[in-house]
């Protein structure tokens, strides 16, 4: 226990810990994408799969929600304490700085962490439980969504948001699997097609339903 | 040629310091970059004023007492080389050059350019060593060591803890310099009895010095004079997760036996 909480204390183990979070998140984030695809096959085939996850599925859905909250609680509390130390750690500024290597996904992660946590409460609200829903109907999932997305500030919001959610998977994902030691060695270690691809495939996935609503296909 | 530059002046640790500007001119491009601080300080005793302080040995690139930011990049422009091995051939006639120290709450400024490293020594201290056995010498090659782990290791060993790794960081982690030490060691036999506490020991000494930590930027990489890859840190996360869910004392007891 003691070896434990010596490893949560330690920058290495609260970035493990964000690693093995940030790396559950993306595998829901990925379910999540394809179960959002599913709205393009048509209104009774997304209730029947929002059906499926509220009736037959209902605890796993309750244990899955407390899986993630549990991730996204333990993956901003060691991003919050380790941001702390890594300001602290440089009291005086340079003059001059020019990166060399780190990547605008890089650079932009905790601001990028921000736009996500405040589109998460929203997106809840929302799409879940409807308070800021414009006509949010009980156990019609794809009615909330479309009239949800059809108000252009909102599909804005998201689409802002999924560009956030690409960049932080792009850097997530491929740091992830390095903080919790599981890189092999590569002559190119900054590069990371696997976690490209998915990044793009969760934006394109996840940004295609509102510009879908917006342009009709979806009503 | 002739440089204008912008160098950071302290005079101790406890007082403030501020950029001050120095012409530099009829300089070769064949001087190496401590040559032209050289040359500046020559002038500059000659005026009576303070010489800039900064650290420096064998100017060979492999010593690592030299170090400086310029213009934002840990080393300079040249990929690869210590600032001692960086020359004026690099920058254009007339250009302007900032000149900082290291800057990170583990390497206090002593005065100008020179910090204080220490706290990479108390970070080998911690553990960056192997037991070894007194006495005669043992015959070569009695530890068989695989050619693919010499190599690997002799890629983390070449680190010669010049700093530029914290300094080039966002975050003034020295991942890349703990996971160096603690890499070439894990690769060979030798190594394997401390194996676990060192991991553990250096990166609890890393923590305390306060230096911040890894967000894999890949800066530390660009900076270093050795090229040592951000893959050894990907190894000492192995290790030190791998050293936090054992019992480190009964693995060392257990492999010296």
């Amino acid at each position: 226990m003691n070896r434990l909480l010596a490893c949560w204390d330690s920058t290495l183990g609260k970035k493990a810990v964000m690693g093995a979070t940030g790396l559950l998140m993306i595998a829901w984030v990925v379910l999540h994408v394809a179960g959002n695809l599913q709205a393009f096959r048509g209104a009774a085939a997304f209730n029947g799969y929002s059906g499926l996850l509220h009736g037959p599925l209902h605890e796993a859905l309750i244990l899955m929600r407390l899986v993630l909250l549990g991730c996204l609680l333990l993956h901003v509390t060691a991003s919050l304490q380790l941001a702390r130390r890594n300001r602290l750690a440089r009291p005086e500024p340079y003059a001059r700085t020019e990166p060399q290597a780190a990547t605008m996904a890089s650079r932009t992660i905790r601001l990028g962490g921000w736009v996500l946590l405040t589109f998460v409460v929203l997106h809840l609200l929302h799409l879940t439980t409807g308070q800021i829903h414009p006509d949010f109907v009980e156990a019609d999932a794809y009615h909330n969504l479309v009239v949800g997305l059809a108000q252009p500030l909102a599909a804005a919001g998201y689409l802002v948001a999924m560009v956030s959610i690409g960049l932080h998977v792009y850097h997530g994902a491929w740091s992830s699997w390095r903080s919790l030691g599981l890189a092999q060695g590569s002559s190119r270690p900054l590069e990371r097609p696997l976690a490209a691809a998915l990044a793009v495939l969760v934006w394109l996935g996840f940004s295609l339903i509102p510009v879908a609503v917006l342009l009709g296909w979806l009503e | 040629m002739n440089l204008t530059l912008y160098v950071w002046r302290q005079a101790s640790a406890a007082s403030a310091g501020r950029l001050s500007r120095y012409e530099a001119a009829d300089l070769s491009p064949d001087m190496s970059f401590l040559e032209l601080l050289d040359v500046v300080n020559e002038r500059l005793t000659r005026q009576g004023e303070a010489p800039i302080a900064f650290d420096h040995d064998c100017r060979e690139g492999i010593c690592g007492s030299c170090g400086l930011m310029i213009n934002g990049v840990a080393h300079g422009p040249l990929k690869a080389t210590a600032t001692c091995q960086l020359h004026l051939r690099s920058f254009r006639d007339g250009a302007t050059i900032y000149i900082e120290p290291w800057r990170a709450r583990a390497f206090p400024v002593l005065r100008d350019l020179v910090v204080d490293r220490t706290a990479f020594d108390r970070i080998i201290a911690a553990g960056g060593f192997v037991g070894v056995s007194t006495g005669s010498a043992p015959d070569a090659n009695s530890l068989p060591v695989p050619k693919t782990d010499a190599d690997l290791a002799m890629d983390a060993a070449q680190c010669i803890g010049c700093g530029a790794c914290v300094a080039a960081c966002p975050n003034a982690s020295a991942m890349l310099f703990t996971a160096a030490k603690v890499g070439h060691l894990a690769l060979l036999p030798q190594g394997q009895p401390e194996r676990m506490r060192r991991a553990l020991g250096m990166v609890q000494q890393m923590d305390a010095e306060g230096f911040g930590g890894c967000t894999w930027h890949g800066e530390c990489m660009e900076a270093c004079p050795k090229e040592i890859s951000i893959d050894w840190i990907a190894r000492l996360y192995r290790d030190y997760i791998r050293a936090s869910a054992t019992r480190p004392e009964r693995v060392a007891v257990e492999v010296a036996l």
